[in-house]
């Protein structure tokens, strides 16, 4: 059997199964390989003993009717878990310990999974990045000083590296399937509503879910299964009939029609991702789908749409942070002077910029201006796939417009960081699901991601392309543990 | 349009986050050019256009309104950075 890090969920669940492995061999293997891979700076809190001693538990008393028998699992610091420190990669939070625990890892652990720990993050999920975590850089393991992607940065390295089976990450604007890019890894953004946002810290309600990322489409399904579920404690949970898309995936897409947006096609686009994309259109075609080329017309006024509505949410939802009921606390002469240096001190400089654009486009004189604005902007990119999913069953593009950059090179220009999420953004506020799956290697052997984006509700029509997809294009990446001395 | 440095203090004030002049400064710039490239918006005719506020577009369910009286008060103070036991504590508002 080959090293038991490098196995699928799929694998590792069978396994346990069987009896072939144990939870508790599992869970040391990847807390061993953990432990060397310090220099990817992927965990922001370990919890490995404790992983340990739950795995033994659960070794003692096994029940393999779960769908994650002890399997273990390291998941966004942006999910509360109950009695682990949860920072959303921000100072502000560096000493939250939640007494509560978020509604989706809550579904997990009851499936059986074990909490690994922490992963890192941009702070409050606002990067493409992980540049803005306060814990530091994420490292890729594709290659030495690049960036993993972000927000969702320390999960998708951690998946990539093999220090966890799968993870779950947040995506707001990308931060799932944009890492997941990056880093030759499977990331899904469910239909709003789908995945509960309680217990999740807030960045921009109307677009923020959380999502499931792994090595391969199949465990994206079983994952997504226990993820999602209607609760009540989410008041924009959707209660519908949802499918069992681990046991329902298949990969006969045979008259399933494709829409392939012109769009998409932007200008200084890498030949190598064009290339890809054309690939990515033969491939559905010899599957035996119908290819449709269709016209979303407001693509291009998604990202300014984006940074006002995003921004907004995000200023009133970190409102909350004053030093008062938890998190830091600066000094202050007064109560004002305490607030305005706590915020100071506590957050960074991407996260204050962003409040500050949120705080202006709600204010006095300002709010039709942009925020209604945005609102109205938002409703006619909504309408463009409205119209489009009509004559189609899915979208096809890619997933960046291009592959993953080196540390540093874009932290000082906010507005070439920002369109690194073209493709994604437009399906986050439409509200609707989207998956990036790896889809081939640009000059330097960096992995580059194709998208599929569906109608609200159709996960399992996405990921049944996504796994005709995969199979078709056989990808391999080229990791070569070069942080492992 | 541009966000002089007099805005950007309004806007530091209302959202609680005080700067210093050079943070301001270059503050200044980063939004003048978020805000031109947001400028974008102003091609599109969209006074007819219903504003879309939440993409669910469902009505809230209603649930009973029942009391529940959990304790927990240890709780909620539990990561307070100051309390005296049974408040939050803040510096003096009041003289």
């Amino acid at each position: 059997m080959s090293e038991i890090t490098s196995l699928t969920l799929t694998e590792l669940v069978k396994n346990i199964k069987e009896k072939k492995l144990s939870s508790t061999e599992i869970t040391k293997a990847f807390v061993e390989r953990s432990q060397k891979s310090k220099e990817l700076n992927t965990y922001i809190t370990e919890d490995f003993s404790s992983a340990i001693e739950k795995a033994k538990k659960f070794d003692d008393k096994p029940n393999f009717d779960l769908k994650l028998p002890g399997i273990p699992i390291a998941v966004k610091d942006l999910f509360c878990t109950n009695g682990v420190r949860t920072t959303a990669g921000s100072k502000i939070l560096n000493n939250f310990i939640p007494t509560y625990e978020s509604t989706v890892t809550q579904n997990i652990w009851q499936q059986g999974a074990i909490l690994l720990g922490k992963l890192n993050c941009d702070e409050f999920a606002m990067g493409s990045s992980n540049e803005t975590s306060f814990f530091g850089n994420v490292q890729n393991p594709i290659d030495k000083n690049l960036v993993p992607g972000g927000s969702s940065g320390g999960s998708a390295s951690a998946l990539a590296a093999n220090l966890t089976p799968v993870t779950i990450g947040t995506d707001t604007g990308g931060s799932i399937r944009q890492p997941a890019s990056f880093t030759g890894t499977v990331g899904l953004k469910p239909t709003y509503g789908s995945c509960s946002r309680y217990g999740i810290v807030a960045f921009a309600s109307s677009l923020d879910q959380a999502g499931p990322m792994s090595k391969n489409v199949k465990d994206c399904a079983l994952l997504l299964e226990v993820m999602s579920s209607y609760d009540k404690k989410d008041s924009t949970s959707i209660d519908f009939n949802r499918s069992k898309y681990s046991l329902e995936l298949n990969n006969n897409i045979k008259g399933k029609k494709i829409g392939i947006p012109k769009e998409y096609r932007v200008d200084d686009m890498p030949i190598e991702i064009e290339e890809l994309w054309k690939k990515g259109i033969e491939h559905v075609k010899e599957c035996g789908a119908e290819l449709v080329d269709i016209s979303l017309p407001h693509t291009n006024y998604a990202l300014p749409t984006y940074y006002i509505v995003a921004p907004a949410e995000a200023s009133s939802n970190l409102a909350r942070y004053d030093g008062v009921k938890y998190g830091f606390r600066s000094h202050g002469e007064n109560l004002i002077d305490m607030y305005e240096k706590t915020r100071s001190e506590g957050f960074g400089d991407e996260v204050k910029r962003r409040i500050m654009i949120g705080t202006y486009v709600l204010s006095s004189g300002y709010y039709d201006a942009y925020y209604l604005k945005a609102q109205k902007v938002r409703r006619l990119i909504k309408k463009d796939f409205d119209v489009v999913f009509n004559q189609v069953d899915a979208i096809l593009t890619p997933s960046t417009p291009s592959s993953a950059f080196k540390i540093g090179e874009k932290t000082n220009d906010p507005i070439s960081m920002y369109l690194n999420d073209i493709f994604t953004v437009p399906i986050n506020l439409a509200g609707l699901p989207g998956i990036s799956i790896p889809a081939g290697l640009d000059k330097n052997d960096y992995p580059l991601g194709l998208q599929i984006i569906g109608k609200a509700f159709d996960e399992q029509n996405i990921l049944n392309i996504a796994y005709s997809i995969e199979e078709k294009i056989n990808f391999k990446n080229k990791i070569t543990d070069w942080w492992i001395k | 349009m541009t966000i002089d440095l007099k805005t950007i203090k309004h806007i530091s004030r209302l959202s609680c986050i005080s700067l210093e002049d050079e943070k301001a400064q270059k503050l200044a710039g980063d939004l003048n050019s978020i805000f031109k490239f947001i400028e974008k918006l102003n091609e599109l005719k969209i006074e007819d256009v219903e504003p879309l506020t939440s993409i669910a577009e469902t009505t809230l369910k209603f649930r009973t309104d029942e009391v529940k009286s959990d304790n927990i008060r240890e709780k909620i103070l539990k990561n307070s950075p100051s309390d005296n036991e049974d408040f939050f504590v803040v510096p003096k508002v009041v003289e």
